[in-house]
């Protein structure tokens, strides 16, 4: 059994909305986001683990949790035994070495008045670890090399904006990797890229974490990449974890109805399964965090909502061997298989 | 046929060098049809799109060649004419990124208003329930004429985007990535939604899009750029079981698969070129895995190898050797 590296227990992250001056003045109540709302999960030391959802789910707040790049509203982090709520000081700096992200959008992620070269030596520089120009300057050349912006040379002089959005990441990955670090929080770090050069990067991030021992989440709304690159899959639905299982089994036998259509949604590269669209039967958006729905968060698009989701908020509950779910229709269990069943040749026979 | 674009070529004349965004492109779209672009960023695609609706911003300009609708040459049109007679009225574009494609400042049925108040004698209440039915068709609720943009959800937005599009029935609506910065279920949504529409009005669409699984959903026909040329056209199906162009090959086997579970994604290595002096020869001889001498001299032509299937590309010529 590896060990764990993250531990998260019931983390939450609530933001209060500004209730402004006549707010204040008539002492309305605090209202808050409730971005991350009581979740817990474990990070195993060499995984990647992928959480997964739409925009408003609170996968990027979580990834900045664990970096104490926010402060816990409740619960706790571990990263190895330490507490992170705890942390400040030195010890948080040396935290910092040891936990690094990448972030999502190449284009803004690098200070354009920065050479590459003066970019990557800047966490050199702040944590004092090289002692002479040169060493730095070798350590600048060495990790470019790592992530293939061969010859190093040719790119430590040059600006952000004479390089490609692919090379960019490249540079933010090296950026992140500078100090050595163990885990790495890569957040969408290819979605804002064509999708020819997704898998150029993602071949480097999988590279990279064999060469380094690294241990990574990858935040994503993208099951493909998701599965391409990681270990173990969470699902993730306004604050909450409604799945969480291995990558493949998430991915092949989705349980929770909002994996479903996250897994049928994904446009295939084959003109022949265009009908498969049509499948989709979760309607409408994700709503506002600040007006959560009573009960079960994803009742209000669920196509198989019972009276008792409005009412009792599922618990994640392992259904099978490591595969976790958070949804009313496996309380019963029964009438569930029945449903799906009697979809599934409905679908058949309509195409 | 309802365009016909021959020889196009619309450049940048940047102080920097003149960049060939769309470099003598030759291409034909009929009735009902939908064609996909596809292609990496900078290929000039969108170029190509902003040419066709005349939309190319300074210092860009379409310097030569035709782009017959309904056979008449659209670039010979001054630009009033074009404007009342053609944009939006024959010809609209669903713009990229509809998170800023809308005025904040001005209520959804203000903005789709404006449509009518330049191409149509009517009144706002006239208008109001053409601009009601339209936004039913494309599943918003009516009551949404009297919000502003910020109160809406990303795929409310290009809902609304799509409306206006349609608002005056076009011939040809262009979609320039119309589901980036959505997420997969919303994205699933409206593609489904263009597919509805597009078969209830019959309208032509050219989908632009560097995803080709999004392509692959609506496309008939699929048209592949690099580099400000056309270096594939075919058929969908044709395009995705029989690829001929080592670029679209290439561009297939990088996407990564949900549905199969791969070891090894593979990648076109290198960056596409700089358009202000494209390399010689093929243009994509640099990256290209099955490079011959011929490639790096003389510049492939577009040949029909297969009915309907057309490619640029030295393989393929004297008899074919591949």
């Amino acid at each position: 059994m590896p060990k764990p590296l993250i531990i998260a227990e019931n983390i939450m992250k609530w933001f209060p909305i500004t209730r402004g001056l006549k707010g204040a003045l008539q002492r309305l109540p605090v209202i808050y986001a409730r971005a991350v709302d009581n979740i817990s999960f474990t990070i195993y030391q060499g995984e990647t683990f992928a959480m997964v959802g739409e925009s408003g789910s609170g996968k990027t707040t979580t990834g900045r949790l664990l970096l104490k790049l926010l402060d816990l509203t409740g619960g706790e982090a571990y990263y190895g035994s330490i507490p992170l709520s705890k942390l400040s000081g030195n010890p948080l700096k040396a935290f910092r070495r040891q936990a690094q992200m990448i972030f999502q959008d190449p284009y803004s992620s690098l200070d354009p008045r920065f050479t590459i070269g003066a970019s990557l030596e800047e966490p050199l520089i702040i944590h004092k670890i090289t002692k002479s120009d040169e060493e730095r300057k070798e350590l600048v050349a060495k990790i470019l090399e790592d992530v293939r912006m061969i010859p190093p040379e040719e790119y430590t002089w040059r600006f952000p904006h004479q390089l490609s959005g692919g090379q960019r990441q490249r540079i933010a990955i090296a950026r992140a990797l500078m100090l050595r670090p163990k885990f790495i929080v890569a957040d969408e770090p290819v979605s804002m890229l064509d999708v020819s050069i997704r898998a150029e990067i993602l071949e480097l991030m999988r590279s990279l974490k064999e060469k380094y021992n690294l241990t990574y989440l990858y935040i994503t709304h993208d099951l493909s990449t998701a599965r391409f690159i990681a270990n173990r899959i969470a699902v993730l639905y306004l604050g909450k974890i409604v799945e969480l299982g291995n990558a493949d089994d998430v991915i092949e036998d989705p349980l929770h109805p909002y994996t479903q259509a996250l897994v049928a949604a994904v446009p295939e590269p084959d003109p022949e399964l265009r009908f498969k669209l049509k499948e989709i039967k979760v309607v409408g958006e994700i709503p506002s965090s600040v007006f959560i729905p009573p009960g079960c968060r994803f009742h209000p698009r669920c196509p198989y909502v019972m009276d008792i989701c409005k009412k009792v908020e599922p618990q994640l509950v392992e259904i099978k061997p490591n595969h976790y779910v958070a949804c009313h229709l496996y309380s019963g269990n029964k009438l569930y298989e029945e449903v799906v069943k009697n979809e599934k040749a409905a679908n058949v026979r309509q195409i | 046929m309802l365009l016909e674009i021959r020889n196009l070529k619309t450049y940048f004349f940047t102080s920097r060098g003149i960049v060939k965004a769309v470099d003598d492109v030759s291409l034909s779209l009929d009735e009902g049809q939908v064609l996909g672009l596809a292609g990496e960023s900078g290929c000039g695609k969108s170029t190509l799109a902003y040419s066709i609706i005349r939309l190319i911003p300074p210092p860009g300009l379409t310097v030569g060649g035709k782009i017959l609708f309904e056979n008449t040459d659209i670039l010979e049109l001054d630009n009033d004419t074009f404007r009342k007679e053609y944009r939006m009225k024959k010809i609209s574009m669903v713009f990229q990124g509809a998170m800023q494609a809308l005025t904040p400042v001005y209520t959804v049925g203000e903005q789709l208003y404006e449509v009518f108040k330049y191409h149509m004698d009517v009144n706002y209440d006239e208008a109001k329930s053409l601009m009601e039915e339209q936004l039913k068709s494309v599943a918003l609720d009516p009551s949404i004429m009297r919000r502003y943009p910020h109160e809406l959800s990303g795929g409310q937005k290009q809902r609304v985007m799509i409306a206006m599009a349609l608002l005056l029935k076009p011939k040809l609506v262009i979609a320039d990535e119309p589901t980036t910065a959505l997420d997969v279920i919303v994205q699933a949504q409206i593609l489904n939604l263009l597919k509805q529409l597009q078969s209830k009005y019959g309208t032509s669409m050219i989908l632009i899009s560097h995803d080709l699984s999004i392509i692959a959903e609506l496309a008939d026909k699929v048209g592949i750029m690099y580099a400000g040329k056309l270096v594939e056209i075919a058929p969908a199906l044709d395009i995705y079981k029989d690829p001929l162009h080592p670029y679209t090959q290439k561009l297939l086997k990088s996407i990564p698969r949900l549905k199969q579970k791969v070891e090894k994604l593979e990648f076109i290595p290198g960056v596409p070129p700089d358009l202000r002096n494209p390399p010689s020869g093929c243009r994509f001889h640099p990256r290209c895995p099955y490079v011959m001498d011929i490639c790096k001299k003389v510049e492939p032509q577009l040949v029909e190898i297969k009915p309907n299937h057309y490619v640029a590309c030295h393989l393929y010529s004297e008899g074919g050797k591949r």
